[in-house]
């Protein structure tokens, strides 16, 4: 289970500070795939930044499992069962696949073992381990392969930062498979998105507006109850 | 290895010609300034020069899969070389040139070796040339290399060199000329790594002289400390012909690399192309290695091991 406890963070905007999260109390339960929703700027990339330490929160506290990991840097967070896939894969020059896959593994893996995670996402897997991590390879081929690195550490809370962005009908489909990998009793799923599809799939369903929670719950009552001219009414319907 | 060799010279061996074990090919190997062992076989000829340090290297026509190993050790603190090495590689042939340096210094006195090496390949030949240069030995006196290569492209023919600097070199200036004839292909691809107050200058002049000829030179460097690094390219095309040159390089600490790449076409139909970028690590990639269970440490060492592997 992870907790976020009255989180609050702002930033410098020359007048003083602006805030962008402004009290978020929100608790993630064991087996749970919680869609955290809302329109740009409301503070849903922040929010996940936080959870994984790679911003620090001006209050609050963070409780992991009973844990408080709010002092923890983004090492230790993911040392204590915390995976991230970024909305924007990193490139690295000299850097394969294959070697972020083995590190992201945690120990040594055969190369049948991180192919299976490849497929997962829909890619020819053995095309794909000796391929440098760099611009040899599509936006759309890096978030595929950044999402099976979040599948691959196979970690107790895992964040997935719009893994839809970038990412084709076909794969888009497949990618729905790959979180139901994740379902676990012990596992939290949380989910950045503006996409449908991947809302209906939550198990809760979070609503950000201006920095806090406006609204939680399943997704068919929390969807249906947006008006037309809530924050939500911007997001993206499937073409489905 | 049944040749005789020690400790140091065997660790030597390992990181700058990959020699676990006796090579299968013809060798040539030079220690402290002398030469220890030669072998030629039924295609690959060396020949110790006359009058000068160096050797020269016959590969007859349309030799294939052959390699050549010619490694050069320095484990005496003070001790300073020039050597020539000429190699003549037959049309069609397809060889392999293993070289590298090692400079172990454990004096007070600074050791040297400057190596030209220049290369004339035939019609329709190919030649992999890898050199990997190390300094080692905790003496105060420097660790110098300077190698000159020099490559004459007979059309069609190809060329790809990899230099390596591992690391530990005080002071290093590699200087490579290349010309190409028609068809003719060069990859080069660079890795120097620098530390301390080492420096390292780079300095490539390749002329595309014939139709279709094409270079490519990838140059990745990290500088780390108080360490300098410069690269300088300089591609000239004389007619219808490719070139690109890439120039990356990582900085730490108070490091300084400076970057002259220069393209010269002289002709409507040369296309040449160069880009450069040079900066410190970027924080993502950091950030990226760590959300995978990694310390920033750590990540930079993967970053830094990657960039230059």
């Amino acid at each position: 289970m992870l907790q976020l406890q009255d989180i609050v963070y702002s930033v410098p905007d020359g007048k003083g500070r602006k805030t962008i999260l402004n009290g978020v109390n929100l608790t993630f339960n064991d087996g749970e795939r919680v869609v955290i929703t809302g329109h740009n700027g409301s503070g849903k990339t922040t929010l996940a930044k936080i959870i994984m330490g790679i911003i620090k929160p001006d209050q609050g506290r963070i409780i992991l499992n009973g844990e408080d990991i709010t002092k923890l840097d983004i090492t230790a967070r993911a040392k204590k069962g915390l995976a991230f896939a970024f909305q924007q894969p990193v490139r690295f020059k000299g850097l394969t696949v294959g070697d972020l896959m083995q590190v992201a593994h945690g120990r040594f893996a055969l190369r049948a073992e991180l192919c299976e995670y490849l497929s997962k996402v829909g890619l020819c897997a053995a095309d794909y381990l000796d391929r440098e991590l760099s611009n040899e390879l599509s936006g759309g081929e890096l978030k595929r392969i950044e999402i099976a690195m979040a599948l691959l550490r196979d970690a107790a809370v895992t964040i997935f930062d719009e893994p839809e962005a970038g990412i084709d009908l076909w794969s888009f489909e497949n990618l729905i498979d790959a979180f139901d990998t994740l379902k676990s009793d012990k596992r939290v799923t949380i989910i950045i998105s503006h996409q449908e599809r991947v809302m209906q799939s939550a198990d809760r369903l979070v609503v950000m507006n201006a920095g806090q929670v406006e609204q939680t719950g399943a997704p068919a009552i929390v969807l249906k109850s947006i008006r037309p001219d809530a924050p939500c009414a911007k997001l993206q319907r499937s073409k489905q | 290895m049944s040749l005789e060799f020690s400790a140091l010279e065997h660790q030597l061996l390992a990181q700058v010609a990959d020699l676990e074990s006796d090579p299968s090919g013809a060798y040539n190997f030079r220690i402290n300034g002398q030469p220890y062992a030669h072998m030629s076989t039924a295609n690959v000829k060396i020949t110790p020069k006359k009058g000068k340090s160096g050797i020269d290297v016959r590969v007859k026509p349309n030799t294939k899969g052959e390699s050549v190993h010619i490694p050069v050790l320095i484990t005496d603190s003070g001790r300073q070389e020039l050597v020539y090495n000429d190699f003549y590689i037959g049309k069609g042939a397809d060889v392999t040139i293993v070289a590298g340096c090692g400079i172990d210094n454990c004096g007070g006195e600074d050791s040297q070796h400057d190596g030209v090496h220049t290369f004339h390949l035939g019609q329709g030949s190919h030649v992999k040339y890898v050199e990997k240069h190390l300094g080692t030995g905790a003496g105060t006196g420097g660790r110098i290399l300077n190698p000159v290569t020099k490559i004459e492209q007979d059309a069609d023919s190809a060329f790809d060199l990899e230099t390596v600097q591992l690391g530990g070199v005080t002071r290093a200036v590699r200087t490579t000329t290349a010309k190409l004839a028609a068809g003719a292909k060069l990859h080069i691809t660079e890795r120097i790594l620098t530390s301390d107050r080492q420096t390292a200058r780079t300095q490539f002049d390749v002329v595309l002289a014939g139709k279709d000829s094409a270079v490519e030179v990838v140059s990745r460097a990290v500088a780390r400390k108080r360490s300098t690094q410069e690269f300088i390219s300089n591609v000239r095309g004389t007619t219808q012909c490719y070139g690109r040159v890439e120039c990356d390089g990582i900085m730490l600490d108070k490091a300084v690399i400076r970057s002259t790449p220069q393209i010269s076409a002289e002709n409507v139909d040369a296309t040449l192309t160069h880009e450069a970028t040079i900066g410190k690590i970027a924080g993502e990639q950091l950030i990226k290695l760590q959300t995978l269970g990694l310390t920033a440490e750590d990540a930079e060492n993967m970053i830094i091991q990657g960039f230059l592997a």
